[in-house]
């Protein structure tokens, strides 16, 4: 297992994770789904604050351009993700338990 | 997210469906963790036997898309918005375990970095987004997947309806918890959360179509092995 010899793969999809960032200043910022219900149904106020806060809400703090900020938070945490879920992948490749040894299928089901 | 106004910013962001604290009660959270925990086992199980090598890069590319697209909110009716879970997507393109594994990494980073969905709820979250939602997604379009015989779109039919039902009955589970933590009792819970989700669960199908429709243009080889192929 090379991660390298999917670069193509990872680079476009990771790409495209990106430019879909740049889109995040457009997003609807009306209350969603569980927020509405809340909000109507009167438990809204039930919600408490993070004890700590990383990049709340998306967006880097110190920029204060708050769609850059959004931007640059999104493009974040899309290689965070990608990192965490690439290394739990590459572990549980290497510590597969080689029910069947084969290099490029491998259905899971 | 750019024409927010100040009040708002006071308030708690709770996406679509991510439990903030104090919605969730003790109990709640902590059978949410370990129901979470359970079934990530079993998950990490299954995708230790059966994974492929090609589900590696996939499994980051889609987690990757997915934190991506869940920041996208867009409107639905009656002032709210919705965006995008991403389960579904994930379990037809990766199989339920890897994508079970995959959304638990997105969930626990917008919780833990982007204060989106609380802490103790992140059992309760996990288990939501990425068990129930990942589970449902699979079940549906395996099952409608079978009568692709029939035509080339009932492909797009099947993930459709997997991502709206998927949708659908995360928001069911996030419903039952808010009742069991007396936050809101049932008989309210359910129909506003089950009637929210319809709506948002169209923009869930409509996306997922979309970015199977794309992954077969481009690289059907990547479906291949996850659709059970009917003309052979």
């Amino acid at each position: 297992m090379k991660l390298q010899h999917y670069l193509g793969l990872l680079v476009v999809g990771i790409g495209i994770a990106v430019l879909i960032t740049f889109f995040s200043p457009l997003a609807s910022s009306e209350p969603d789904g569980l927020e509405k219900v809340a909000e109507n149904e009167g438990f809204i106020k039930e919600a408490k604050d993070a004890p700590y806060e990383v990049i709340a809400d998306y967006a880097l703090p110190w920029v204060d351009n708050e769609d850059v900020g959004t931007i640059l938070g999104g493009i974040i945490g899309v290689f965070i993700v990608a990192a965490i879920t690439l290394a739990a992948g590459v572990l549980l490749w290497r510590l597969r338990g080689a029910q069947r040894p084969t290099s490029s299928g491998g259905e899971p089901s | 997210m750019a024409m927010i106004d100040p009040a708002s910013l006071e308030s708690i962001e709770a996406p679509a469906m991510h439990i903030p604290d104090g919605f969730v009660s003790a109990p709640v959270a902590g059978v949410g963790f370990a129901l979470a925990g359970v079934a990530i086992g079993f998950a990490v199980w299954r995708a230790n036997r059966t994974i492929g090598e090609r589900f590696v890069p996939l499994m980051g590319v889609m987690a990757a898309f997915i934190f991506a697209a869940q920041m996208l909110n867009f409107p639905v009716a009656g002032g709210t918005s919705g965006h995008m879970v991403g389960g579904a997507l994930a379990a037809i393109l990766l199989g339920p375990w890897a994508a079970m594994i995959a959304m638990t990494s997105v969930v626990a980073v917008q919780a833990l970095v982007f204060q989106d969905g609380g802490l103790a709820a992140l059992g309760a979250n996990v288990f939501n987004m990425a068990v129930v939602a990942c589970l449902v997604g699979y079940v549906v379009y395996t099952v409608l997947i079978r009568f692709s015989h029939i035509a080339p779109w009932v492909r797009y039919v099947a993930a459709f309806a997997a991502a709206w039902f998927a949708v659908e009955l995360a928001a069911v589970a996030c419903s039952i918890e808010l009742a069991l933590s007396d936050t809101s009792p049932l008989s309210v819970a359910l129909p506003a959360m089950v009637g929210v989700h319809a709506a948002i669960g169209v923009g869930e199908g409509l996306i997922t179509v979309a970015a199977v429709a794309f992954v077969t243009a481009t690289r059907p080889d990547l479906l291949a092995a996850q659709v059970p192929v009917t003309e052979d």
